[in-house]
């Protein structure tokens, strides 16, 4: 299955994937209107120790944690996809504690967030991917 | 001293109205243009900083950049202008030389813009290059004058080695130090996958290129860094530089800030310490001395690597070219005035030297005149632009092109002349790691093979329009060119006709 996988040898650290994450997710056809004087809730992070940075976000795991422990039942894997039901998400964030990524975070309102691979919005692929300046972060089969 | 005389050149201007606070143009900035300021929420500009590289402008997500040139100018003055004036500033301020990077920016002539190229029309088929065979293969080398047989007839073959290139361009030398680690292997992946061949540079080859060593020249120079038999063997041809296009008569100078870890391995000279290449080779002063250093390096790769002699096209370059054409050199490559390079003297930069054009069809003739055409092959370089200008050298008579400036652009150079800071924010003429890391090999390389493709193409439609279906029958064919507002020295020098003619 297709997965997003990042090479931090190109990881520029320049953060436009999250803003990219953000915006896809918006559902606004406009970036200034979709993010200006926001506070963004991107599905990806990008990590940094001094110089080093990479961008993390969900590796959709074979038998991941988040849904073993969602006690709603908003978190499923479906066609290896790891996708989370915000209606039914009751906001205990116990996902958030238990994922060893870091990769499930909260947002606004009461519902955890996390990466779909831009599957459920209007940009089809991966926006972090496409958007990605140096080709650090792809959309592959491993 | 911090220059009290010199204002900010440009101007930062943001469009705040679109600006999302995304920070990509604080966190791309070397030159530490952009700052976010906390408090007020709002992005700050320290524009005295600013290059006008325009990584930021590239980056911003929202568009809201763009870098303009300052409208603050001193009273205009036709003969003291704003940029002679502030030079006089800086070294009131510095007493030192001024130094420029990349080629000179002066608005002298560009030959190949008065030039025009010929088209079939009804008398001569064109043709029709997506229909009919092109080839723009060419082979640079010595070309036998006999054919010798042996005693049955058949062809003895007596061809000193060639190069053999899928299309006439080839990309000129930019030293590893000079360039970045990704520049170079982006230049080699390219080269590789075009069929066509690269140029070290005076900065020796990196241990991983020797993989790329039948697409790569390898230059030896007056400094000879990293210059050993393993390194004149890897290559495919050897290029001894005389001179370079943007710096004639002068020598290099790598600051020892630029030689860190494998710059310095791989130039052999300790880690910190300045490379300076002098201005001549100290066992040259004839062209018999260049003629040992030829033979001396034909000798040491068993005359199996053809050699290329590089100079700067100046004064009497006819004169220069006919004694390299019999100090057994292979080929000649001749840089033009306009050629690129990391860091020069401004002065010399922008006066020294002559335009390729005028050097080219010059050395063309003379060696011809002379009976000497075919001891060399001619590649010609600085400021080589489009697939028109490549037509237009091979029809004034070179065998090929050199590009480097071209080639960085399209490795992302927005040529801001600063490339003497090493602050590359395209993470081309720059040895910082977090800078060198922003030009992806796999892109880059891309990038380059998919502009020579563009120019390939190019050429074949040009030289389909005249009717022409091979490099070899366009070369030297100055029928194929008039001059546009040339005069009548310009013409005779060029050997060509003007329009209407």
């Amino acid at each position: 299955m297709k997965k997003v996988y990042v090479n931090e040898k190109w990881c520029l650290g320049c953060h436009l994937c999250e803003y990219n994450c953000a915006f896809a997710n918006s559902g606004e056809k406009n970036m200034v209107k979709a993010l200006k004087d926001k506070e963004i809730h991107p599905r990806i992070h990008v990590e940094e120790d001094g110089k080093i940075t990479y961008a993390v976000s969900c590796r959709h795991c074979e038998d991941p944690v988040c849904v073993k422990c969602c006690i709603s039942g908003a978190l499923s894997k479906k066609d290896g996809v790891v996708k989370i039901d915000k209606n039914k998400c009751v906001g205990c964030f116990t996902c958030v504690l238990v994922c060893p990524y870091g990769a499930v975070s909260p947002a606004e309102g009461h519902a955890a967030t996390k990466c779909e691979l831009c599957l459920e919005n209007a940009c089809g692929s991966p926006a972090c991917v496409k958007g990605c300046p140096n080709k650090a972060i792809v959309y592959e089969e491993r | 001293m911090n220059d009290i005389y010199i204002n900010p050149e440009f101007e930062v201007v943001r469009n705040d109205s679109r600006c999302i606070r995304c920070r990509v143009c604080e966190r791309q900035c070397a030159n530490e243009v952009h700052s976010f300021d906390a408090d007020g929420k709002v992005m700050i500009s320290d524009e005295s900083k600013c290059v006008n590289c325009q990584r930021c402008v590239s980056l911003c997500p929202t568009h809201s950049l763009k870098i303009v040139k300052s409208d603050c100018r001193l009273k205009e003055n036709a003969n003291w202008q704003d940029q002679t004036i502030k030079e006089i500033y800086k070294q009131a301020n510095s007493g030192g030389v001024l130094l420029s990077s990349m080629g000179n920016p002066n608005p002298l002539p560009v030959y190949w813009d008065k030039i025009l190229i010929n088209a079939s029309q009804v008398t001569n088929p064109s043709i029709d290059p997506l229909r009919e065979p092109m080839e723009t293969k060419v082979f640079l080398g010595k070309k036998p004058s006999v054919i010798d047989r042996d005693c049955n007839g058949e062809i003895i073959n007596n061809l000193t080695p060639q190069i053999e290139l899928s299309m006439p361009v080839m990309f000129s030398a930019m030293s590893y130090g000079s360039i970045s680690y990704n520049a170079h292997k982006s230049l080699a992946l390219a080269a590789q996958k075009l069929g066509i061949l690269y140029n070290t540079g005076e900065g020796g080859l990196h241990e991983d290129f020797y993989v790329y060593g039948d697409n790569t020249i390898v230059q030896v120079a007056s400094g000879r860094f990293g210059v050993h038999e393993k390194y004149l063997m890897a290559g495919k041809a050897i290029e001894i530089k005389m001179g370079q296009g943007a710096k004639p008569g002068i020598g290099g100078h790598l600051p020892g800030a630029k030689i860190v870890g494998d710059v310095s391995k791989t130039r052999m000279i300790p880690e910190g310490s300045d490379a300076i290449s002098p201005a001549p080779h100290h066992d040259i002063y004839s062209i018999e001395d260049l003629r040992q250093l030829v033979y001396s390096l034909k000798e040491a790769t068993a005359y199996k690597k053809p050699v290329i002699v590089k100079v700067a096209a100046v004064h009497n370059i006819a004169a220069i070219a006919s004694g390299i054409a019999r100090s057994g050199a292979d080929i000649i490559a001749i840089d033009g005035f306009r050629g690129g390079t990391g860091a020069a003297p401004t002065r010399i930069r922008d006066n020294v030297g002559i335009p390729i054009e005028l050097a080219l069809a010059a050395v063309d003739k003379r060696l011809r005149d002379e009976g000497i055409r075919n001891n060399v092959s001619l590649v010609v370089g600085g400021s080589i632009r489009s697939a028109a200008d490549v037509v237009k050298a091979i029809a004034l008579g070179a065998d090929a092109c050199y590009i480097a400036t071209a080639a960085v652009l399209a490795l992302g150079c927005h040529l801001c002349r600063t490339c003497q800071t090493g602050k590359c924010n395209w993470g081309i003429a720059t040895q910082n790691p977090e800078l060198v890391k922003r030009l992806n090999p796999e892109i880059g390389s891309q990038r380059l093979i998919n502009l020579m493709t563009a120019w390939q193409h190019e050429i074949k439609e040009l030289m389909g329009g005249m009717g022409i279906n091979s490099i070899e029958a366009l070369r030297g064919n100055r029928l194929m060119l008039r001059g546009v507002g040339l005069n009548e020295k310009e013409l005779e020098i060029l050997g060509i006709s003007h329009a209407g003619q």
